[in-house]
């Protein structure tokens, strides 16, 4: 594995909660570690604190109690920006930029960062065929690509500065079951192959079963339970079983994917 | 008496307060841009500070403007030569419609887009002028659009106080009940702000269509 150098957990969160002020709490108490290279998955119904969870990693919200360690160091004590550059960013509705074209989208932290143009050029033709774009579409506008095509890019422009850690939200959430399908198990093969660690939320179980290594469910904003893949199909807790359920077809077939999930 | 006499037996002078009056239109709306695009990023970031700044903006635009020109006579170096006093009252009208449509545009941007290039780690101003601005600029033209031909209208005022431009043809007709004088400073000024209005929509419409 490619994580030497720190033994200190990717992130740790210590008890963080997140009052919006004026509003009900969306993150209540919540302590999590996410070793190195591991792929986590918050699972959680919506309104349950999963991308409030993610934000709180990033620094887009910051926590009113308690606080998060990203590989050791206090989240407050990263400049944001470092911060966020550290870590790629992934979301459902993908937020790619619509007046740049796809070489463009993928490269501007890249270019934003300095890179000479060639740098990022090379870079963005690599990130490219990494995520299965052919190389035509490099000049072509979000509003020309399909749904799963825009979910390749925003996952390329994620990878762009090859930071250590990856947080994605919902990032195959918008697509249709099939593209889905296929998104998840090629994601799953190049997680395998880059070793990062991945927080990644969604609501789907296929998608945590396959994709997690470990998984965190989420409740109002409280840990209800972290199990592994195997353990969150055996649990008799009641939350996990209503999951199952809900994702079990009525043929009796079950949840579990043909892929088994979990991290290097 | 034909409409267009006085027009067509004196082109120069037509021409000459023509282009007085596109660059008192222009400069006008040049120093309303000026202010208006960072304050109104300014107030598109402060929900607060925007009411109160579109408020004052726009209690610009109660004061009739006749008035507004007479008033800008105190006002010390600006009350010295007319035309300085034409050009900050046309700006002051010329304010409202873009502070409005800056701040509008940029908070008209995909809110997930923004979250995207703020969690990527964009800084502030990277995200302003990389995401925000762009993709707010179709909305921002509409804003000047709406300034320019403004200006040009009420910029046939500004001959009231002396400053020139084409009303001066308009007043001096008023004056001596001469149509045709009348016409001579009107056809050209509407001519103007049509032209403007078209081309600017012609821009408006390409910048939108990226989008």
């Amino acid at each position: 594995m490619a994580f030497p150098a720190s033994t200190a957990p990717a992130i740790a969160i210590r008890g963080a909660s997140y009052h919006p002020p004026g509003g009900p709490p969306l993150v209540e108490s919540l302590s999590l570690e996410i070793p190195a290279g591991v792929t986590l998955v918050l699972l959680g119904r919506s309104g349950s604190g999963k991308t409030t969870t993610l934000k709180l990693m990033n620094r887009l919200l910051d926590p009113t109690a308690g606080e998060l360690l990203v590989e050791g160091r206090s989240a407050r004590d990263w400049d944001p920006i470092r911060l966020r550059r550290h870590m790629g960013y992934a979301i459902q509705d993908v937020g790619l930029f619509p007046h740049y074209t796809v070489e463009r989208n993928i490269g501007l932290l890249p270019a934003v960062e300095g890179w000479p143009a060639p740098r990022t050029r090379e870079r963005v033709r690599e990130l490219m065929a990494m995520v299965g774009l052919d190389a035509p579409l490099a000049s072509r506008y979000p509003r020309e690509l399909s749904g799963g095509q825009r979910q390749r890019v925003g996952v390329a422009r994620a990878l762009a500065l090859d930071p250590p850690i990856l947080l994605m939200d919902e990032p195959f959430g918008a697509l249709d079951p099939l593209t889905r399908a296929e998104l998840q198990s090629e994601f799953y093969r190049l997680q395998k192959r880059l070793g990062k660690t991945v927080v990644l939320v969604t609501h789907d179980l296929r998608e945590a079963l396959l994709l997690g290594a470990q998984i965190a469910l989420l409740e109002s904003g409280r840990l209800a339970g972290l199990y592994t893949p195997a353990e969150f199909l055996r649990t008799p807790d009641p939350l996990a079983v209503a999951y199952r359920n809900a994702f079990t077809p009525k043929n009796g077939g079950s949840a579990q994917p043909s892929t088994p999930g979990g991290a290097p | 008496m034909n409409l267009l006499d006085y027009l067509l037996a004196h082109p120069r002078e037509v021409l000459t307060l023509s282009l007085e009056h596109i660059s008192l239109a222009g400069i006008s709306v040049g120093l309303a841009i000026l202010v208006g695009l960072p304050l109104g990023v300014a107030i598109a970031r402060r929900p607060a500070l925007a009411r109160t700044v579109l408020g004052a903006v726009n209690s610009i635009h109660v004061v009739p403007s006749l008035a507004l020109f007479g008033f800008l006579f105190a006002v010390p170096w600006i009350g010295d030569r007319a035309p300085r006093m034409a050009i900050l009252a046309l700006s002051l009208y010329a304010l409202l419609p873009i502070l409005r449509n800056v701040c509008a545009g940029i908070l008209g941007v995909d809110p997930a887009v923004v979250e995207a290039g703020r969690g990527l780690g964009l800084t502030e101003v990277q995200l302003l002028r990389r995401v925000e601005l762009p993709l707010a600029l179709g909305v921002i033209v509409a804003g000047i659009r709406v300034a320019v031909v403004l200006a040009i209208g009420i910029g046939t005022i500004a001959a009231a106080i002396g400053a020139g431009g084409l009303g001066e043809l308009i007043f001096r007709g008023l004056a001596m009940v001469n149509n045709s004088l009348i016409f001579a400073g009107a056809l050209p000024a509407a001519v103007l702000a049509l032209f403007a209005d078209l081309s600017l929509g012609w821009v408006e419409g390409r910048l939108r269509e990226r989008v």
